[in-house]
């Protein structure tokens, strides 16, 4: 760490003891950063905001909030009409999650498409996936706590999944509810857990970063940083990229807290939970239906679990699956075909998921999910192997300087 | 990368519309409400002439169980009309310093008392069936103003090969095309104070608009406060591209 003097003596002093202003310096400042970054590195910094959102939103509406079956959705109801600024808490949040899955798919699919899980991110991607993972898990248990229909039911169904597990699963499930269906225990657990895990996710979050600092970003050419001409300080340059990037990304969340607040939500989720009625038809919210789709791709319960397990375990596979050198799908013309299939693929697998498993939807579902396992495990290999990667550019600058031949006597 | 765009909207705009789509039911029609869109506010008349329509139709089956008396100025009551409203509503309270439950006229902290004692009372009363608290009925169905506009609307006779259910009306926009609730409207039901003509769409429309407002009665704060931070951000937005193109202007 350089030594870097501060000239205003309180930091002077503070930094001398505890050098926090020495590690910004460092690792905001000095950080090299790739110069040719596009705006679809934003939505790193975005899902970190998306995040701080869910956490601060989320501890306040848990100060209104009562975890207990008979009073949880009098409670969020409460919130909306009794407590001050409650109805804006409580969509922020609900919504928050939406745009927060939003926010970490986009960075998820550019990661894909750049190649920015090769060596040496390897670690920084697998970390990744822990973290949308975790983020599945919190936002199930989140989506129960208002205790409407959908809340109850999705408990149901997703808790029940355990049971498939040959010989312990039942009493694996029971453990889980904490009694012999869902019920209070079960609730009051989900709340804890919920509540829990965004500061996991948080510390795996720092993580992330510290794994992302060690070697840079990745770049849109993919190709390593060869010296200071193909770099930029992160601050100013990036953190006033991000912040035009927010203040965008803000205006997208506005619309659906304020115009459009139950869109992404389900109707049924305004009507208490019942434990007698069972709703027509039992959906995850938007960002969860690929996954309910695979799960419910095969007859058999055990299959569909392992199926969906699977799904997500292949993910932290990616780095030794794809066997290409080029990390960018720029110079990849037949990986970058299939770059868009998957992405096809994944939304196709979603719009199953919101359907009801029963005729052709159940054709469509076993292809898009066949297709999910093919392309990662068959077409990334051979892909990899077989491609013939377009002549990559020599350097970063070398990139820039072709793209605008005027600028580059002003350099 | 724009196809990557494209491709996102789809993944919302493809796979939701899906939800809560009864397929044997026909689609509810489409109204126009005061309350939809941008800068929609309640038409106060209408909220007002549709709270006439549920007190005395609607109010004799269903719940209204998230509306206290203290919300109605909300709607256009002064504190003293919802005080009066309330009066004329008998509340159990208890129990007092002897042990006893009694009854006294209701206050302003009140929420409007349920018709029922409960559930099973409900349901002994109306052969069977269930009558749903309304509080929330707007947003716990999918389209739900033109959705409980269509149902209040469509009753009709039934074709002539359907057998009805004992006790059940035909009504084409309800899950199974037979629902429990006998038709609740009909022409002149209730005379409105201002004069309106209370035809059966007036009324629907009207105790619509005033279920709308029950639903989310944080709408109109909602809206004009999203309105306020959209400018903010469009500003902002203007801000931070100039600020960051000046901050790049030595590299590009």
């Amino acid at each position: 760490m350089s030594a870097k003097s501060f000239t205003n003596p309180i930091i002077k002093w503070i930094d001398y003891r505890l050098p926090v202003f020495s590690y910004l310096h460092h690792e905001m400042h000095e950080y090299p950063t790739p110069k040719n970054l596009n705006y679809w590195w934003n939505f790193g910094s975005l899902a970190g905001v998306c995040l701080v959102i869910q956490i601060v939103s989320g501890i306040v509406l848990a100060m209104h909030y009562t975890p207990h079956t008979l009073m949880a959705f009098d409670s969020t109801e409460h919130i909306m009409r009794d407590v001050n600024y409650g109805w804006l808490l409580r969509y922020i949040h609900a919504n928050g999650g939406s745009m927060f899955f939003l926010v970490v798919y986009i960075h998820f699919f550019r990661g894909l498409y750049f190649g920015s899980y090769k060596a040496p991110r390897e670690l920084l991607w697998m970390i990744g996936v822990v973290i949308i993972i975790l983020m599945m898990a919190t936002a199930f248990m989140g989506y129960v706590l208002p205790w409407g229909q959908m809340s109850f039911w999705g408990a149901t169904v997703i808790t029940n999944l355990f049971s498939a597990i040959p010989v312990v699963g039942d009493p694996i499930v029971t453990w889980l509810w904490g009694g012999f269906t869902v019920d209070n225990p079960t609730l009051n657990r989900f709340f804890s857990l919920h509540y829990l895990l965004p500061f996991v996710i948080l510390g795996i979050v720092v993580v992330h970063v510290l794994a992302l600092h060690q070697h840079g970003s990745n770049n849109p050419i993919g190709i390593e940083m060869k010296g200071p001409q193909d770099s930029i300080p992160f601050h100013p340059y990036y953190t006033m990229k991000d912040m035009f990037g927010l203040m965008v990304f803000m205006l997208f969340f506005v619309y659906w807290v304020f115009f459009n607040p139950n869109y992404l939500g389900h109707p049924d989720n305004y009507i208490p939970a019942n434990p007698l009625v069972t709703p027509a038809h039992i959906v995850p919210e938007w960002y969860l239906l690929p996954f309910y789709a695979i799960l419910r791709a095969v007859p058999s319960k055990l299959g569909g679990v392992v199926l969906m397990f699977a799904a997500l375990i292949v993910l932290f596979l990616l780095p030794w699956l794809d066997t290409s050198k080029v990390r960018s799908a720029r110079f990849r013309p037949i990986y970058r075909q299939f770059f868009w299939l998957i992405v096809i693929d994944c939304i196709v697998l979603g719009w199953i998921g919101a359907n009801p498993p029963e005729g052709i939807y159940i054709v469509i579902g076993r292809i898009a999910t066949t297709y999910y396992f093919v392309h990662f495990l068959i077409v990334m290999p051979l892909v990899g192997k077989l491609e013939r990667p377009l002549p990559l550019p020599t350097s970063i600058s070398e990139s820039i300087m072709k793209k605008k031949p005027g600028l580059a006597a002003a350099e | 990368m724009k196809k990557f765009v494209v491709s996102l909207a789809i993944i919302v705009a493809a796979s939701l519309p899906a939800y809560g789509a009864s397929s044997d039911a026909k689609a509810p029609v489409s109204e126009t409400w005061k309350h939809a869109g941008f800068f929609g506010t309640f038409d106060r008349a209408a909220v007002q002439r549709g709270y006439l329509v549920y007190k005395e139709v609607c109010a004799s089956c269903h719940s209204l169980k998230y509306i206290g008396f203290r919300n109605l100025p909300a709607i256009g009551f002064s504190e003293a009309e919802a005080k009066a409203i309330a009066a004329t509503y008998t509340v159990k309270d208890g129990p007092n310093d002897d042990g006893e439950m009694f009854e006294r006229p209701g206050r302003l902290s009140d929420r409007f008392p349920s018709p029922y004692a409960n559930d099973k009372a409900a349901r002994a009363a109306n052969n069977g069936a269930l009558p749903p608290d309304l509080s929330l009925i707007i947003k716990a169905r999918a389209n739900g103003a033109n959705y409980v506009h269509s149902i209040l609307t469509g009753y009709a006779d039934a074709p002539a090969d359907m057998k009805l259910g004992d006790g059940m009306s035909y009504n084409p926009y309800f899950s199974g095309m037979q629902i429990g609730m006998p038709n609740p409207l009909a022409e002149d039901q209730v005379s409105f104070t201002d004069g309106t003509k209370a035809s059966v769409k007036q009324m629907s429309k009207d105790v619509v608009t005033f279920l709308s407002w029950t639903a989310e009665p944080e709408l109109e704060q909602r809206h004009a406060m999203g309105i306020k931070i959209v400018i903010f951000l469009l500003i902002a937005i203007g801000l931070t591209y100039a600020a960051m193109r000046r901050v790049w202007a030595a590299v590009h």
